[in-house]
């Protein structure tokens, strides 16, 4: 049948997957899911920017082995992470990479006769640095989505003082970003049961496109009801968030180490 | 487009947030001015209409299938700043919640889709559909182009930010540090996919949409919850600035004007003809330049181009002035009134033109 309803229907599922695998993670005990999450949210921030500064492949090198030590420590798969994380970028932005072996001027490593192809030393460096940051940077940040549960995370972006409305937005957002996926969802599903045969090219964009159009209205007739729900609730523009995070010993103990690792790599990688 | 972290400079990541921030601010106190305690449902929800439409499969022409931004329908819906919001809230969840989208990269991944994605499907579909029904022909195309353009914009603009890094930051054998494609590769690479693929997706999505709505729900065409297309004339009297105090400040900044006269020689790369002929000022070209030989004689394509157009004012000081301060302001009161006037008009005929999504 239609591809592209099924290919559409995979990904809302597969969102759905990742949603349920992130709260089953956050829950596991593990090394930083013993960190208050403000202390977590920070510190990896701090290795990741750590990761983009640093110039050096072998320091970038020992920050994806601790990403990936920390990750074990909170519990996530190492299959998991390698299936859902590694493999993908190395094939993604290994793709984009490869050219720069042969692209990038300078001293030839290695030459193809054949094709009057060079390897440069440069590009090789650049393809490597590349591809070890990308992978570093989203390893850190895939372990902090996964061991930390959204509503942690988004009382952790209050506590680096973003705006109050940006915070509940993103909160809102968050929550009616799953309830219209299953609505959507519901709309493929109900379209797909009732379709016989295959559908032709302009027939599908014409699908997708209503789909899209029945979502927004939805959407907009839904955001009326929710303002008229916080209104008859109280709401009057004032936003005050609460927060009941508090810090311990270990905590401050974690951001020190966080701080430490990322200033080490940085002064060493320079 | 979604760029990774890893693929960009610090101070590249730097500079983009800063830009995005501005927007956000900008955007946020539009959005708040307008529609009040409404901003954080509508915002909201639209967000994650946004997010979910990303995640739609659009079937293309030729068998393949391509995602959408969704950003050009909300431009049309909601105007730019409320689109640019919602556009980068969208974004901050993918980013935050999702992975997908660098956290160091979010501030450019606002600014190229959401910002620039924004202001330039806005622009496209006011230009086309202007003055049209809102249930004609021509306000599909508009949303079919904007889309397209906007996509393709923020690809380009993608591409630029990829293409500047290894000429800007690489090590000292060469090896670039961050994205290492120069501008020559980084553009067509970026800019194929985007005007074969995911700009055709933009269009059809956004065309259908609007085709869609134009039938089932017309009230979102036109603007009903578009804080953009509400006439800065609608706000009542007393929230409208003051004009006075810019005056004083313009007359402030033109009084100051003569202090040009305290840098000496030409600003760098703005020689004249003769400058470059004369020994002495060769000589401060080459210490500003880093001691590189400046060349004998002006080029002879500069000493052709420099006869085609004479300023009234060179040099800031018309020939009849002897005096340099007063011919600097006298330079400053002419272009200040000189702009005054064109503003004057062009606001006149936006008013009288500007008529889009009146004619339902």
């Amino acid at each position: 049948m239609s591809s592209f309803i099924e290919s559409t229907i995979r990904g809302f599922a597969r969102a759905f997957s990742n949603s349920l695998l992130a709260e089953a993670a956050a829950s596991r005990p593990g090394l930083l899911q013993q960190l208050d999450p403000r202390v977590r949210l920070a510190g990896i921030m701090v290795l990741v920017i750590s990761t983009v500064v640093c110039r050096q492949i072998a320091v970038i090198a020992v920050l994806f082995l601790l990403a990936a030590g920390m990750a074990t420590a909170s519990g996530l798969p190492v299959m998991l992470l390698a299936k859902r994380v590694w493999a993908v970028i190395l094939g993604f932005t290994g793709l984009i990479a490869l050219p720069a072996l042969f692209l990038t001027p300078g001293d030839p490593l290695l030459t193809i006769p054949a094709r009057h192809l060079a390897i440069s030393s440069q590009g090789l460096r650049a393809a490597a640095l590349l591809v070890l940051r990308v992978e570093t940077a989203a390893t850190l940040t895939t372990t902090l989505v996964l061991c930390t549960p959204w509503t942690h995370l988004l009382k952790a972006l209050r506590s680096l003082h973003l705006p109050a409305e940006l915070v509940v937005m993103l909160a809102m957002t968050h929550r009616y970003v799953f309830l219209l996926i299953g609505t959507a969802n519901q709309m493929f599903e109900s379209r797909q049961s009732r379709s016989v045969g295959v559908l032709s090219g302009a027939e599908q964009r014409k699908m997708a496109a209503r789909t899209a159009g029945v979502l927004l209205s939805k959407s907009v007739e839904m955001s009326h009801e929710v303002y008229l729900a916080m209104l008859s609730r109280g709401f009057r523009g004032d936003i005050h968030l609460w927060t009941d995070f508090r810090m311990r010993v270990r905590d401050y103990l974690g951001l020190t180490a966080f701080i430490f690792a990322g200033l080490v790599a940085v002064w060493i990688g320079r | 487009m979604h760029i990774p972290d890893g693929y960009l400079s610090p101070s590249t990541c730097a500079t983009l947030y800063a830009l995005a921030a501005a927007g956000w601010y900008s955007a946020l106190g539009q959005i708040k001015r307008r529609l009040a305690t409404r901003t954080i449902p509508l915002i909201s929800v639209f967000a994650a209409f946004s997010f979910v439409v990303m995640m739609f499969n659009v079937p293309l022409p030729g068998g393949t299938t391509g995602h959408a931004v969704g950003v050009a329908v909300a431009a049309i819906v909601l105007g730019p700043w409320g689109s640019m919001l919602s556009i980068s809230i969208a974004l901050a969840i993918q980013a935050l919640f999702f992975g997908d989208g660098g956290i160091t990269t979010l501030g450019a991944n606002c600014f190229n889709m959401a910002i620039v994605g924004s202001f330039v499907a806005y622009g496209v579909y006011c230009v086309i559909g202007r003055g049209t029904d809102l249930r004609s022909r021509r306000r599909v195309l508009a949303a079919a182009a904007a889309g397209y353009v906007a996509i393709n914009a923020s690809a380009f603009v993608t591409a630029l930010e990829f293409g500047i890094q290894p000429a800007l930051f690489h090590d000292p054998s060469g090896s670039p540090l961050y994205a290492p494609y120069p501008l020559r590769v980084a553009i067509p690479a970026m800019m194929i996919g985007h005007l074969a693929v995911a700009g055709l997706a933009e269009g059809v999505i956004s065309a259908g949409m609007v085709s869609y709505l134009q039938r089932a729900d017309l009230m979102l065409l036109r603007g009903v919850e578009n804080p953009a297309r509400e006439s800065e004339t609608a706000l009542p009297p007393a929230n409208r600035q003051s004009p006075r105090r810019l005056w004083w400040v313009v007359a402030s900044l033109m009084l100051l004007t003569p202090l040009g006269i305290l840098a000496a020689g030409s600003a760098w790369g703005e020689w004249s003809s003769n400058e470059l002929a004369s020994r002495q000022t060769r000589a401060h070209i080459e210490s500003a330049s880093g001691n590189q030989a400046a060349p004998a004689s002006a080029p002879a394509g500069l000493q052709r181009l420099s006869n085609v157009w004479t300023a009234p004012f060179p040099r800031y000081a018309p020939k009849f002035i002897k005096n340099p301060a007063f011919g600097y302001l006298l330079s400053a009161m002419f272009a200040v009134g000189f702009l005054g006037l064109a503003s004057l008009l062009t606001g006149f005929a936006g008013r009288r033109r500007w008529t889009i999504g009146e004619r339902s």
